[in-house]
């Protein structure tokens, strides 16, 4: 909320300075969010003198200037406004100024074929006003030359803050002064508003109209019908302030209104009352129910929304906006003015359905002061009539001032307790009553009133808060806390160090970490089986950002594509982040997803190595042996989801738990991401990992010699290597230490449909040295184990 | 005599000159082989007098061992000749790269995250966490913000669609709802922190629709805003890594604390870096309160009995603050010179006793 300083000292008698003032503000929870000069988007402006104004040689309508603007010699200026002639004062603007208006900077033109090197400007072009039907016409005594801004006498600061949602009350420049008062930076001085006696009852009545259910969305309605108004400009005073605070002065009837929302913060209404038909009453609107309001907009209203309306139609949407068919305008003689409350939870949904912003839902949401309906209509019908003549009528009222009165018991530690701040009983008292509240002493405790305008105070901790923050929240000493334990025990889950070792092994393998949004475009995630009505965002950022993704794999992809495109083709990019089944709360993994693309980076010393399923595979078993600190012994069963290579990829699962899904990407993936290929990925699900069971056990090596003795079978090709390597591994298991393939053949030497897999087994004897008798034996129990398990024979 | 010595002298240089180990090899057949100059010298001895073999036994012995040793000397001689030509034909050039090894990193998002973790660790802080997409009643109700509450205007909240049983759930804008969830699940004295991914609608040159916060809550019987001073002092001058900090309070207003506190720390923004620690600059760090009283009857806690803080800030910021990163939206661009200029390598996980930072 801005507001110029002069208008604050209507309010608050002080000395302090712009800065003293914008400091307590702030310290007080007023933050300023900025202090400027009224007149600060004028200071490129200058005085300028016309030296002379002649016709344009090629232009009837325009004018040939030569302006001094204070420079060495005068400037040639060619201007279109009727009033430019010689001799005035005007405001001028050289080449390179920001015109407000526009918010461009003025350029030197060429115009008719003369050249133009400034501006003379209007009212409406530095935003002081609506004029545009010519330029402004500085005094005679103006210094040329001199900053615009200081002979507009517009050189006040305004402070501009930051008002919390639960300060309703500090929505006028009037609160504000009460704050500031109570921190000691002024006294209050706010006169009590008179009433304006009536002269005659009023011809239009009001009604509250609601079932007893809803009687809480308007428990008051108060107004007043004055009649032989005379609409027109506000006096100019109204009109600088208006201006100052970034508000358009309109009408005397229309200004009047923003100047008391503003000042006081209390909203109000004028309706022309010629336009009225029959008399007025506040009423829940129909389903479907129409209103143009004030914008020049027809909104459409629910049966959730309070309208004023008169016996023909909705007339204004309470709280929130008035309708156009009533307004005021410059030929309004009678009007009727309303001052009501509003239930703001009400009027905030209305606002937030219509999505529809103004200043009196500004507000009301927050709530206003009831006792001061009444007191502001009496307000806004002095301003009228001093500056409309005319004649009021008696004051009409319907329902009554909401109850707001309730009792707070304030402990007197409650302050020390909650706040860690000591402060003296006297002070806690003095400050609250300052502020407004009503306090009672009792032995141990206050008892506490809130003012009516305070309906945000809940209990003691906002008492808590109303004393800290004027006391002085730089009065709270720093207490150390307790330790809970001298030395501090290990606080991680294990899931959360299983991620955290995931993470780091997989960094370790030369993968990039990166953060992407958990939302994707819808065609993105369908690829990955997402893209369903239940996982699309209801109001995206942006189209492509639709859909909650069912795994990190787009997000990567895409940043995949947009490196490639910065010329990087291999890449190892990992995410670990969530993936969602679905739109509800918990429906989502948390998944370590990570890509290989590119066929390899070129060396001297070695062939490009093009990604494949078997790096991924290593990946996941590098990252689940992280994770649980020993190698995985799940296994491998052949192909993945669709967006894998059916015939090169694999998932692990523990039963029917799947841990991990890898393997070289299906073509049309990487052509729908438009990557240059090969991409390999995998997918780690980290809630489905086991719990780490790395303890160590002890461990005696043996001191005999192991053996390697080599296999090789030929076998059916569609054998799977690992159901040979675990039938080698179970011939003997006491003995046999490891099974490793070491190579795969098919080709010449072997029959169509088959392969030849050599295997190297290891055996380590516990108890004393194979003999080579004993070796031959293990050697046909993993023939014979081989060949029950697979129907591999020993290769001739 | 004349003999022997002819015959050694004739049979070193020819030791001498063997250019290789198999013309050594043959010298050692032709000399001391079976029928060897030297081993047939040798047998002659036995045709000999005593007298004869007592003079020409130790000469003609004599003779072999030194035609052994030259022999023996003579081929060491020669290997080692042949492993330096061996050596010298292997040399490589050193000055080639070493064979393409990728370099990782961790995102510094994650690294922050864990220097966090760190940190209130020490104090007993465990480490909370929720759904991304959360119910509305934890996300605000729960935290006293009601529905159509003017304080909802201030989280340009996402919504998901709705959910085949009637139900709309939100993206959470904030990482509080880990506060009710916390304190729904578990009596206190409660000390929790709880960072991860919130959501606004909103994206600027400072703001991006998807961000990071870290949340803290502290509940008990005795816990007051001096505390939570003291805990943000230090939480600050441990994480930027300086000997002091200075904060400065301002009243503010969260729907879920009261009274509510925003946090601006001094700083020093005149050169490229920004300081910490002195200076005449004021930078906003954190929000926080005293948990209202509502919020802990909302979550099943009596809050005549309890109390207690919570505070929240940004880690994109953090990092951004700490390791001069200047536009938030990069966080989350992947882009692989970012990773590699502001990610962090996957053994500097950030401890206390080692420093969080290298």
């Amino acid at each position: 909320m801005k507001f110029p300083l002069s208008w604050l000292k209507d309010h608050l008698e002080t000395d302090a300075d712009v800065a003293t003032i914008a400091a307590k503000l702030t310290a007080i929870g007023l933050e300023v969010e900025a202090v400027e000069e009224a007149g600060a988007r004028l200071k490129d402006f200058t005085v300028g003198y016309v030296v002379s104004a002649v016709q344009h040689p090629n232009a009837d309508r325009l004018r040939l200037c030569m302006v001094d603007a204070g420079g060495k010699e005068p400037v040639q200026v060619v201007c279109g406004a009727p009033n430019a002639r010689t001799g005035i004062k005007v405001v001028f603007a050289q080449p390179g100024t920001v015109i407000p208006v526009s918010g461009e900077a003025l350029k030197i033109g060429t115009i008719r074929g003369v050249e133009s090197r400034g501006m003379m400007c209007s009212g409406r072009e530095l935003l002081l006003s609506d004029d545009h039907d010519g330029i402004i016409e500085l005094p005679e005594d103006a210094p040329i030359g001199a900053p615009v801004a200081a002979v507009l006498g517009l050189t006040e600061a305004v402070i501009d803050i930051a008002i919390t949602p639960n300060r309703g009350d500090c929505t006028s420049v009037w609160g504000v002064a009460r704050d500031l008062a109570a921190a000691g930076l002024g006294t209050l001085k706010t006169s009590a508003v008179k009433a304006v006696a009536g002269t005659f009852p009023s011809p239009k009545t009001i009604a509250l109209n609601f079932a007893p259910d809803a009687k809480k969305a308007c428990p008051l309605f108060a107004g007043r019908f004055i009649r032989g108004v005379k609409n027109g400009p506000s006096p100019l005073w109204v009109q600088e302030r208006l201006k100052a605070i970034g508000l358009r002065p309109i009408s005397a009837l229309v200004d009047v209104t923003n100047l008391i929302g503003h000042d006081r913060g209390r909203p109000l209404h004028v309706f022309d009352a010629d336009k009225l038909v029959g008399n007025l009453q506040a009423r829940l609107a129909t389903e479907g129910e129409e209103i143009l309001a004030l914008d020049g907009k027809t909104y459409k209203l629910d049966s959730e929304m309070v309208v004023i309306a008169d016996n023909a139609a909705a007339r204004g949407i309470a709280g929130v906006m008035g309708g156009q068919d009533t307004g005021c305008s410059e030929t309004t003689t009678n009007v009727f003015v309303e001052s009501a409350f509003f239930d703001p939870a009400r009027v905030a949904a209305t606002g937030r359905k219509l999505q529809l912003n103004s200043d009196a839902r500004y507000r009301f949401e927050r709530g206003v002061d009831p006792e001061f309906v009444v007191p502001g209509l009496e307000l806004a019908t002095k301003l009228i009539v001093e500056w409309c003549g005319g004649e009021p009528s008696n004051v009409v009222v319907a329902g009554e001032v909401p109850a707001w009165k309730r009792e707070i018991i304030f402990a007197d530690n409650t302050v020390a307790r909650i706040g860690g701040l000591d402060v003296a009983k006297d002070e806690i008292v003095r400050i609250l009553t300052h502020l407004g509240f009503g306090v009672t002493e009792t032995d141990a405790a206050l008892t506490v009133v809130p003012p009516s305008w305070r309906s945000d105070i809940d209990g003691p901790a906002d008492l808590v808060e109303e004393v800290v923050r004027i006391y002085g929240l730089e009065h709270v000493p720093s207490v150390p806390m307790s330790r809970p334990n001298a030395i501090a025990r290990p606080v991680l889950t294990s899931a959360q160090k299983r991620l955290r070792l995931v993470r780091r092994a997989l960094a370790s393998r030369g993968f990039n970490e990166t953060i992407s949004f958990s939302f994707v475009a819808r065609t993105s995630a369908a690829l990955f089986g997402g893209g369903d009505d239940a996982r699309q965002l209801q109001n995206p950022i942006a189209a492509d950002m639709d859909a909650l993704r069912p795994t990190p794999l787009p997000s990567l992809l895409a940043a995949a594509q947009k490196n490639q495109a910065r010329g990087f083709n291999d890449l190892m990019l990992f995410e670990i982040g969530a993936g969602f089944q679905s739109g509800m709360p918990g429906a989502q993994q948390t998944i370590a997803a990570g890509i290989r693309v590119g066929s390899g980076v070129k060396s001297w010393s070695k062939a490009a190595h093009p990604v494949d399923a078997f790096d991924v595979k290593a990946d996941v078993l590098a990252a689940l042996e992280a994770a649980m600190g020993s190698a995985m012994a799940a296994p491998v069963k052949t192909g993945a989801p669709s967006w894998y290579h059916p015939g090169r990829s694999g998932t692990l699962a523990l039963g029917p738990k799947v841990l991990a899904v890898f393997g070289e990407l299906h073509p049309k993936i990487v052509a729908a991401f438009d990557l240059t290929g090969p991409v390999a990925a995998f997918e780690l699900i980290l809630d489905a990992v086991p719990e780490s069971k790395a303890k160590k056990t002890s461990f005696s090596p043996s001191p005999y010699q192991a053996v390697e003795r080599d296999f090789a079978f030929v076998v059916d090709a569609k054998v799977a290597a690992e159901d040979l390597v675990k039938a080698a591994k179970g011939a003997e298991r006491t003995l046999i230490e490891a099974v490793t393939i070491f190579d795969v053949y098919e080709g010449k030497g072997v029959a169509e449909g088959k392969k030849s897999l050599a295997i190297s087994v290891r055996l380590q004897p516990k108890d004393k040295t194979l003999t080579d008798a004993e070796i031959e034996t293990v050697g046909q129990k993993i023939v014979a184990a081989v060949a029950k398990a697979t129907g591999g024979s020993l290769r001739a | 005599m004349t003999d022997i010595t002819a015959l050694e002298n004739e049979t070193l240089a020819a030791i001498a000159g063997a250019g290789d180990e198999a013309a050594l090899e043959a010298l050692r057949v032709a000399s001391l082989g079976k029928k060897g100059s030297i081993s047939e010298l040798l047998k002659t001895l036995g045709g000999m007098s005593p007298d004869e073999r007592k003079v020409n036994g130790p000469a003609f012995n004599g003779l072999r061992d030194r035609i052994q040793s030259a022999i023996t000397a003579k081929k060491l001689a020669l290997e080692e000749a042949a492993l330096n030509a061996r050596l010298a034909s292997e040399r490589v050039d050193i000055t080639l790269p070493v064979r393409p090894e990728p370099v990782g990193s961790i995102h510094p998002v994650s690294q922050v995250f864990d220097e966090v973790v760190a940190i209130f660790a020490d104090l007993g802080f465990a480490v909370a966490e929720g759904p991304d997409v959360e119910f509305d009643d934890y996300n605000f109700t729960k935290l006293n913000i009601p529905p159509d509450h003017p304080a909802r205007q201030m989280h340009d909240t996402f919504y998901v669609a709705k959910q085949a049983d009637g139900s709309q759930h939100v993206l959470r804008t904030h990482t509080s709802p880990v506060q009710a969830r916390t304190m729904l699940a578990q009596k206190p004295p409660i000390r929790i922190i709880s960072p991860g991914r919130t959501y606004r609608v909103d994206s600027d040159a400072t703001h991006s629709p998807m961000f990071h916060q870290f949340e803290g809550l502290v509940i008990d019987e005795v816990t007051h805003l001096g505390h939570l001073k003291w805990v943000l002092e230090e939480f600050y001058k441990a994480f930027f890594e300086v000997s002091s900090v200075e904060l400065r309070a301002r009243p503010s207003f969260f729907p879920f604390t009261e009274p509510s506190v925003e946090w601006d720390i001094r700083c020093d923004r005149s050169g490229s870096q920004i300081k910490f620690g002195s200076g005449s600059d004021w930078l906003e760090v954190a929000g926080s309160g005293m948990v209202n009283p509502r919020v802990l009857d909302n979550c099943g806690i009596d809050s005549t009995k309890y109390q207690g803080y919570a505070f929240g800030g940004g880690i994109d910021r953090l990092a951004m603050l700490k390791y001069g990163i200047p536009d938030i939206r990069s966080f989350f661009e992947s882009d692989l010179r970012w990773l590699k200029a502001y990610g962090f390598a996957a053994l500097d996980l950030p401890t206390l006793d080692g420093g969080l930072s290298r």
